[in-house]
């Protein structure tokens, strides 16, 4: 308000000495600036209650200062659990959204929906991985109660097997750092319960497949060295390449900064896949785990990499749609996740 | 309402769903009927073969024995429902129809007929009478409804009779799972040891118990799911009336 102010003086003084400036200035105006205030009206988007009005809303102000101003008076909704629309059954506003560009008269309606507490990416993303790595951990390092004691001293453990917690490990490992150094998360939140399902979901198969690897009784490969080897680089290969595809993706977006770009190969021989691939950090992590299951030859990973599979496929599907939605010229070759096949 | 900047695919998606929640067409709608009706026959015939097997016998023991076949044959052939509501023609959901009709066929094949000591049991006879009238009566529903002549009765007793029939067919269901986990653990059925070359065990006795035990969370929910349809679909005509 005051800058505004501060701005209408200005002019008043500038326009009697410089009628030039004065036909630069958006508005044509000698007086102080009327601002057009708004009034927001939160309601309940199911009971149709009314939460809260606000008035004197600045045009200029976002979806987010409305959302701290409705976090005051109501501090049990923090704003990343907020959801607000205007219609009952439209999509939710982003937080950048302005009020003066959205679709309202000056009395503005938002209809509310709590959307349940949230917790950051970041966070489920790092419980998620540190799961996993423990609980391989545990097996294989035979923690008491695991594993029958009737197997206790006998034959030592396989050499994959080693080779198998070493490439476990630094996988997870590796997912951490890049949560905590790497990654960039558009979205700041997700809903709480999530956290449950993802960790089931991970923990549970770290688990399944630890317990098999890691089993006195475990067969090594029907190929021996030979397919261990081959294997091991294609797990490798996947690494690298799933990590230059993180930096590659970092690299797109300035910190902060919400605008959307088309990822191209860069000098990087990883990236390259980028001519036929939407979306090669899945491709890549896919491969990955064809190549452990491959390492170990244990029917448990297999079912590991085929249900990570398809949900990769159905999360590259949908980015890929999202870039043909929002990119005219987006490249016509590339295929979401398997070259010229899906 | 509409975001200026992507109004126009937006607008051709909406017309996109909409062509969609039409329906299936005369011919899906045909198809439908037909196989609703064929259900609705096969399930009478296993009631009547019920029923004529027990006038027969004079008792209620082994009656599985004279529907078996029959049993088997529509009881697997409601696999084609995923189908439909896969490739659209039915509005149901795919994972919840697929987990309907594969625990049903599960427990038609994989205990009832896997462990021949169990199939003069009892509590066989029960879910199999419980499927019987929840069937015939599912069917009819389905096909009166594809006609739009649903009478009243028929939508009455779709939303009425699961109230008895579901308990009935899920202390069957679970009884007979529980019967055959003896014989199941002494011959090591459909189960898997260490070591082999795929590194892969499976203990199908602990799969028994692990199923029965999820029948605790998912039993309630979907008998209350029932029960809030029930309340919808039954609760309109009261208001209705009211109105008039």
């Amino acid at each position: 308000m005051d800058a505004l102010a501060l701005e209408a003086k200005a002019g008043k003084a500038d326009a009697a000495p410089a009628p030039a400036l004065a036909t630069k200035r958006p508005k044509p105006q000698k007086k102080a600036k009327r601002i057009v205030y708004f009034e927001v009206e939160i309601v309940d988007a199911k009971t149709k209650e009314k939460l809260l009005l606000l008035d004197k809303v600045e045009p200029t102000a976002s979806i987010l200062d409305i959302k701290s101003m409705f976090h005051k008076s109501n501090p049990q909704w923090y704003p990343a659990r907020q959801s607000l629309c205007l219609d009952p059954k439209a999509k939710s506003l982003k937080d950048e959204d302005v009020i003066q560009n959205l679709p309202v008269g000056t009395t503005a309606t938002f209809y509310f929906k709590d959307l349940g507490a949230q917790i950051a990416w970041g966070t489920v993303f790092l419980l998620e991985c540190v799961g996993p790595l423990l609980i391989y951990l545990m097996f294989f390092f035979r923690l008491p109660f695991i594993y029958s004691p009737r197997y206790d001293f006998t034959t030592p453990k396989h050499w994959v097997v080693h080779l198998a917690c070493a490439c476990h490990t630094f996988h997870y490992a590796k997912r951490i750092l890049e949560t905590m150094f790497v990654h960039r998360f558009s979205t700041g939140t997700m809903p709480l319960r999530n956290i449950f399902k993802n960790c089931s979901y991970y923990w549970f198969f770290a688990a399944w497949m630890a317990y098999y690897i890691n089993h006195p009784l475990y067969t090594p490969p029907m190929y021996g060295e030979q397919q261990v080897k081959t294997a091991l680089m294609i797990f490798l290969f996947c690494q690298l390449g799933n990590f230059s595809i993180h930096i590659a993706l970092r690299n797109l977006k300035q910190p902060g900064s919400k605008v959307k770009k088309i990822p191209y190969p860069s000098k990087n021989p990883f990236t390259w896949i980028f001519w036929v691939v939407s979306c090669p950090n899945y491709t890549y992590e896919c491969g990955s785990w064809v190549g452990f299951t491959v390492m170990t030859q244990c029917l448990p990973v297999a079912f590991f990499t085929i249900v990570g599979f398809i949900q990769m496929a159905v999360w590259a599907r949908g980015k890929h749609r999202g870039y043909l939605k929002e990119f005219r010229d987006y490249p016509t070759l590339r295929s979401s996740i398997l070259p010229f096949i899906l | 309402m509409s975001a200026p900047a992507m109004g126009t695919t937006r607008t051709a998606q909406s017309d996109a769903s909409q062509k969609k929640k039409k329906g299936p067409g005369a011919l899906a709608t045909a198809y439908l009927v037909i196989y609703n009706v064929v259900m609705t026959a096969g399930w009478l015939v296993i009631a009547v073969g019920l029923v004529r097997a027990y006038l027969a016998r004079g008792s209620y023991h082994g009656l599985y024995y004279s529907i078996e076949k029959p049993l088997k044959f529509f009881q697997t052939g409601a696999l084609l429902e995923i189908l439909h509501c896969a490739v659209g023609i039915v509005p149901s959901s795919v994972v919840l129809t697929g987990f309907q009709v594969m625990s049903r066929v599960f427990l038609t094949w994989a205990v009832t007929h896997s462990v021949r000591e169990v199939q003069s049991e009892d509590s066989v006879l029960l879910f199999v009478a419980a499927w019987t009238v929840t069937e015939i009566i599912r069917y009819s529903f389905y096909t009166f409804s594809l006609l739009n002549h649903l009478p009243y009765l028929i939508k009455w007793a779709r939303y009425t009779f699961f109230i008895v029939l579901y308990p009935m067919g899920v202390t069957g269901e679970l009884l007979t799972i529980y019967a055959a986990l003896p014989y199941v653990q002494k011959t090591g059925l459909y189960s898997v040891t260490l070591p082999n070359k795929y590194n892969f065990s499976f203990d199908y006795h602990t799969f028994l118990i692990l199923t029965m035990i999820s029948y605790i969370p998912l039993f309630p929910q979907l008998y209350f799911h029932m029960l809030r349809q029930r309340k919808k679909v039954l609760g309109h005509v009261e208001e209705y009336t009211k109105v008039e």
